[in-house]
């Protein structure tokens, strides 16, 4: 049992399902999604036993799976996670079943193809978590855009081409600038150690000077901005929402968006975390902008999908913050705000979905005292909004205080560096913000849809949730409330894990510091010929 | 024995549980049953933690606490889900879970009909579940989560009748203003646990019973405890952030009772006293504290001059309440502040559930221009309301006598008041004694007026009155007492009214009654023994002000005999200055000033700037123009694609000597 690849079967057994659902003739509808759910089922009982991870003291990697693929390029197939992709993988097979069973009745054509990309699609999320080698990284990166680009291409709302195309153009603009900065990096380690490798361990001793560093940061850090989204990348998001089915909604605020954080905790910042000491403020101001832009615009959207848009680029903003303050507090709170963004706003989108099938609506001024109608969907809408909102008691509590709180810890240290005021707390000042924004922008949509009298005759007779609904959300408000009160087990397994990587990063940093700024531009490769250079002008 | 913390706390939640999610089937009897057992029993226990506390003899006071669970634990920052009993906690517990109980009651009474009774039990129960975190949390993560706790219920319930938007509406404006306070709320505890470590109270103070530790930045103390403040402007409705406890009004009254009078709203006077060591070495902002409670006393009581609405008036009178007791806050004088929460909570919480009885009886109106002349028809109401009126107004021996008269002493002797906040807290009180007894002449006494035919029937306050069955079957008829379950706490919280005040007997007056000692003082004195503020001991002063505002609460009585005694017509004495009258009628402005000085602005900018340029011209409109140069160059490389196999052979091969040139030039060959 011990040599059982768990991660490729957890990573493939989507995809595999996903195939499965291709010899199921299209006019069988139910045994479509029957084993559509089936199969994400399995895929979250098959990812429980990863519970069982103990990475020790260093929260190191475990589950390891290692295979040549193409040795000579040294291109390995490389699987492994810490306790910080654990999360993620869990998050990921957990919204499986849920989007799935969400989606039962979304759909009304193409079945076997609408469920085939939603499950080949988890498969894809998958392989980019359990990642090690960064050629499995980028292949399963880009081969999300696929299913993603299907799913609102085809079964997307009226404007949902131009939606995709802005989708897809934003996030390939994104991908080829880390594809370039992947080779140069590629090259570099092997010009320093004279192998081939794409093993993010070997990746992480590449030495690079501060410069260097800051343009390779900027070409991945493009490329994940783009995904979080951050401010002001983050236009596609609204409208791939707004366009997207319900169950490409989830996906995407639940898990999609956390490629682009986990890309920063995973790539971005070990592997320049010298140019993250030195720039890591221009990330975190416009991370700020973001959660007070983001939750501004939210108040005033109309249409509640893009509310809900809107206030995930607010949301995001707080996990880029947390951990760009790299310490405790901040890094573990955007880990956990990262299942929270994804267990509670995935729960905002499918709520939505749900008054959308009923109405075909979704523009707040068509509704008005739901309250009254659909009791059990207003009792949840506003536990969920509250969530999200970070009511203490709630997941979205405890992720939003731990970054605040880390963002804060990084401003008192700043000022005791002697930074003023604004240049140390402004972050964490305007951050706070944001928290009184979320109340408003939340209340007010509560209040505009569910209280006062039902204004249309149309909304007087809505049914509320059915039992298939609550099936649905009966799991998430478990995970709200056990996030919210209980996060001992989460932040357990992922503490070593983020002990080691501030670790990393600050050993880095100093290392960096040490090193010449040109140190892995085109011209200065390693440090033996800066040594060199360096004798030879003394002889000189 | 700390172990009955745990059905103390937890019995309310398991209330609002089997109500929120049974009570529709269960009918109203058991309902009543279930919400009211969740308050009372803790209710009773809280005296026998009580009389354990009394029991011990700890040399620096006494407490028992507990921890249920491991909260937050990351890296240095621990917060368990813990409890602590000490001589203050058990105070507000015996006022929460006492007064709570008697307003449960009540509702039975109040509620009865109402198609949603299950639904505001729950609630009910929730609100005091929230609320004993909020006292009993032993750090202040567990006191945040009663904080936001006891705010979410307050949303709840104000915005009970939702199907009223003006309701809602009012609903929302609480909850979002308290998280105003909220946002410095949560930025001190950030502080607080960057300069101590820990947000745990008892060890904050602890580290400061001695002074500032060494090497302390005094400032940070000072940020820290301003911060705080701030949330306590919110959740206590002061200067600037009162704004919305009178709209709060629109709950149902045992809410406004409960919530928005003895309880929930104080929890900004019970933080700056559990926090008294940190408050103490901060002495601007004890200024800050005294400077806003005073203003604020004197604002709100002047609005509450003119005001016709009854709840109104009281909404504004427990604003102004509220000043008073952080002006004893800011003056240092902690015992006297958490005295007036006390006799506070026995006569507003009576004055409110006694106008609740008055609005059932004259069918949901509450312009106390329609009423007069109810001490007739409501005589148990009637005697109750008197009780806690003569009390509020600082009326010699009832209850609000002595805590009133022990803040304006402090407000002038601590060393930390100063004359002037005396006389606007003098003012403050005189205003008390005017609007308080304007309301009994225009309610209980005189000739009953009653609510003209017709009138009403388009009334905001008829709005639910589909939810009110029986009582609201006929508008005609003279007004009738309320039933048992409503007078009951009526009589109970006007008794305390009267006589609660010998629980905090002043020293000067307990020595001329040969030393009665000033009980809840020296019961509390444990706690504060460490802030102790300096004040100036000048017992001729003392009386002689004390007889001064005895004096002058007396003479506004008379004022208002005379103004309204055996009159048919209602004038006020300020309709003969109406600049100044219209000014208290809207209120000084502040919403108006709000509206237009921040919230519209900020919506409009967010919506025309943020959403309409920003967003949709400046970036979508740099995407849009790149992919439109993209599909240009795309249509330009498309003709290449033209089918020719020679013209591909010759791109390929140009291609591949690029490439080969590339590699080349990088030595890789």
């Amino acid at each position: 049992m011990d040599n059982l690849p768990l991660l490729s079967i957890i990573t493939f057994l989507p995809l595999a399902g996903a195939f499965a659902l291709l010899l199921i003739p299209q006019e069988k509808v139910g045994l479509i999604k029957q084993t559509a759910l089936g199969v994400a089922c399995a895929g979250f009982a098959v990812s429980i036993p990863l519970l069982n991870y103990d990475g020790g003291r260093k929260g190191g990697i475990e589950f390891r799976e290692k295979m040549d693929w193409v040795e000579s390029l040294g291109i390995t197939w490389h699987l492994g996670i810490d306790g910080i992709s654990l999360w993620l993988v869990l998050l990921t097979t957990f919204l499986g079943p849920i989007v799935i069973l969400g989606a039962w009745e979304a759909v009304h054509t193409r079945h076997r193809e609408f469920f085939f990309h939603l499950l080949a699609l988890q498969t894809f999320m998958l392989g980019t978590f359990v990642a090690q080698n960064l050629a499995v990284f980028y292949l399963f990166w880009e081969l999300m855009l696929v299913p993603m680009f299907f799913l609102i291409g085809v079964f997307g709302g009226n404007e949902r081409i131009y939606a995709t195309v802005k989708f897809v153009l934003y996030t390939v603009f994104g991908s080829m600038l880390m594809l370039a900065a992947i080779f140069y990096l590629y090259w570099l380690h092997h010009e320093q150690f004279g192998t081939w490798s794409l093993e993010f361990i070997d990746l992480y001793k590449v030495q690079m000077g501060l410069s260097v560093q800051g343009w390779m940061l900027l070409a991945f850090g493009l490329a994940f901005a783009i995904k979080v989204p951050m401010f002001p990348l983050h236009t596609w998001l609204p409208d791939a929402h707004v366009q997207a089915p319900t169950a490409g909604s989830v996906v995407l605020a639940g898990v999609l968006l956390k490629m682009g954080t986990y890309g920063f905790l995973r790539l971005g910042m070990p592997l320049f975390p010298g140019a993250v000491e030195e720039w890591g403020w221009v990330v975190m101001l416009l991370a700020v902008i973001g959660i007070v832009y983001g939750a501004l615009v939210a108040m005033v959207q109309p249409d509640m999908k893009k509310l809900v848009a809107y206030s995930s680029v607010s949301h995001m903003g707080y996990i880029m913050l947390g951990v760009f303050a790299l310490n405790h507090q901040g890094v573990q709170g955007g880990i956990l705000q990262m299942l929270n963004h994804g267990i509670s706003t995935g729960a905002l989108f499918l709520l939505v979905g749900v008054l959308y099938e009923r109405t075909h609506t979704r523009n707040i001024w068509d509704y008005g005292g739901i309250a009254k109608v659909m009791p059990v969907y207003t009792t949840l809408f506003i536990l969920v909004a509250l969530s999200s909102a970070g009511l203490p008691g709630t997941n979205g509590f405890v992720g939003e205080f731990l970054t605040l709180l880390g963002a804060f810890r990084w401003g008192y240290a700043e000022a005791a560096s002697g930074a003023g005021f604004w240049a140390s707390y402004g972050f964490v000042v305007i951050a706070c913000l944001g928290v009184i924004l979320g109340a408003v922008y939340l209340l007010w949509m509560i209040e505009r849809v569910f209280f006062g009298k039902i204004l249309q005759e149309r909304n007087l007779h809505l049914p509320d949730l059915t039992k298939r609904e609550m099936a649905v959300f009966a799991p998430l408000v478990v995970m709200i409330f056990w996030l919210g009160l209980f996060p001992k087990p989460f932040i357990d397994k992922m503490e070593p894990s983020v002990e080691t990587w501030i670790q990393n990063i600050d050993n880095g940093a100093a290392k960096t510091a040490e090193l010449p700024p040109g140190l892995g531009s085109p011209g200065m490769p390693t440090l033996e010929s800066v040594v060199v250079d360096a004798q030879e002008e003394a002889v000189r | 024995m700390e172990n009955l913390l745990i059905p103390v706390l937890l019995l309310p939640l398991v209330g609002a549980m089997i109500n929120g999610f049974a009570g529709k089937k269960l009918g109203d009897k058991v309902v009543s049953i279930v919400g009211i057992g969740a308050i009372a029993i803790p209710g009773l226990l809280a005296w026998l933690l009580l009389f354990e506390l009394m029991g011990m003899d700890g040399e620096h006071g006494n407490h028992l606490s507990l921890t249920l669970f491991e909260w937050i634990h990351v890296g240095a920052f621990k917060a368990d889900f813990g409890l602590w009993l000490d001589e203050l906690s058990v105070v507000m517990l015996l006022i929460v879970t006492n007064i709570g109980a008697l307003i449960h009651l009540y509702s039975v009474g109040y509620m009865k009909g109402d198609p949603s009774y299950w639904r505001f039990f729950a609630y009910l129960n929730l609100f005091i579940f929230s609320m004993l975190c909020l006292i009993l949390g032993s750090n202040l993560l567990v006191l945040f989560l009663g904080w936001e706790g006891v705010g979410l219920c307050s949303y709840l319930l104000i915005g009970f009748w939702y199907e009223n938007s003006d309701y809602a509406k009012a609903g929302k404006k609480a909850f979002v203003t308290n998280r105003v306070g909220d946002f410095g709320f949560a930025l001190g505890m950030m502080l607080l646990f960057a300069l101590f470590g820990t947000l745990e109270p008892s060890e904050i103070n602890h580290a400061l019973e001695h002074g500032l530790p060494t090497g302390m930045n005094p400032k940070m103390i000072e940020a820290a405890a301003l911060l705080l403040f701030v949330g306590a402007t919110g959740k206590s409705a002061q200067i600037p952030l009162f704004v919305w406890l009178p709209d709060a009004m629109a709950g149902p009254t045992p809410v406004s009772a409960l919530i928005h009078a003895a309880t929930m709203v104080t929890a900004g006077v019970y933080m700056i006293a559990r926090l008294n060591g940190l408050f103490f070495h901060a002495e601007f902002a004890m200024h800050v504290v005294l400077v806003i409670g005073a203003a604020t006393a004197l604002l709100a009581a002047t609005i509450g001059l003119v005001q016709n609405d009854i709840k109104k008036v009281l909404a504004y009178s427990t604003v102004s309440q509220l000043g008073f007791m952080f002006v004893a806050m800011g003056a240092g004088a902690w015992a006297v502040g958490i005295f007036h929460l006390m006799t506070h909570a026995f006569f507003k919480a009576c004055l409110f559930l006694g106008s609740g009885s008055v609005i059932l009886a004259m069918h949901h109106e509450q312009d106390m221009r329609f009423y007069g002349g109810l001490s007739k028809f409501m005589p148990k109401t009637y005697w109750t309301f008197f009780a806690a009126t003569l009390a509020i107004s600082g009326i010699f021996p009832f209850a609000g006598f002595f805590s009133k008269d022990e803040i304006l002493w402090f407000a002038y002797a601590s060393d930390r008041g100063h004359p002037v906040i005396y006389v606007v807290v003098l003012a403050a009180a005189i205003c008390t004694a005017f609007y308080m007894f304007r309301i009994m002449w225009m309610t209980f006494w005189g000739e009953h007026r009653g609510v003209p035919e017709g009138h009403g029937d388009h009334d905001d306050h008829d709005d639910h009155s589909d939810h009110e069955g029986d009582h609201d079957d006929h508008h005609g008829g003279d007004p009738v007492e309320s039933p048992w379950t409503m007078t009951v706490p009526l009589i109970v919280l006007g008794a305390l009214s009267l006589v609660g005040g010998f629980l905090g007997v002043p020293h000067l007056l307990g020595n001329v009654a040969g030393h009665f000692p000033n009980l809840l003082h020296d019961w509390l004195h444990p706690v504060f023994q460490y802030s102790e503020v300096h004040y100036t001991h000048a017992d001729g002063l003392e009386w002689g002000l004390m007889g001064l505002s005895l004096g002058l609460a007396l003479s506004v009585w008379g004022v208002t005999a005379m103004l309204w005694r055996g009159k048919d017509k209602l004038t006020h004495p300020l309709d003969k200055v109406p600049a100044v009258h219209k000014l208290l009628w809207n209120k000084w402005y502040v919403d108006e000033l709000y509206e237009v000085a921040l919230i519209g602005p900020i919506v409009k900018f967010s919506r025309e700037v943020l959403w309409k340029i920003v967003d949709e011209v400046c970036i979508d409109g740099t995407v849009n123009f790149v992919g439109g140069v993209c599909k240009t160059v795309a249509d330009g490389l498309g003709r290449l694609q033209n089918g020719d196999v020679g013209n591909y052979a010759t791109v390929m091969v140009g291609g591949m000597l690029f490439l080969l040139l590339c590699l080349a030039g990088y030595g890789l060959w």
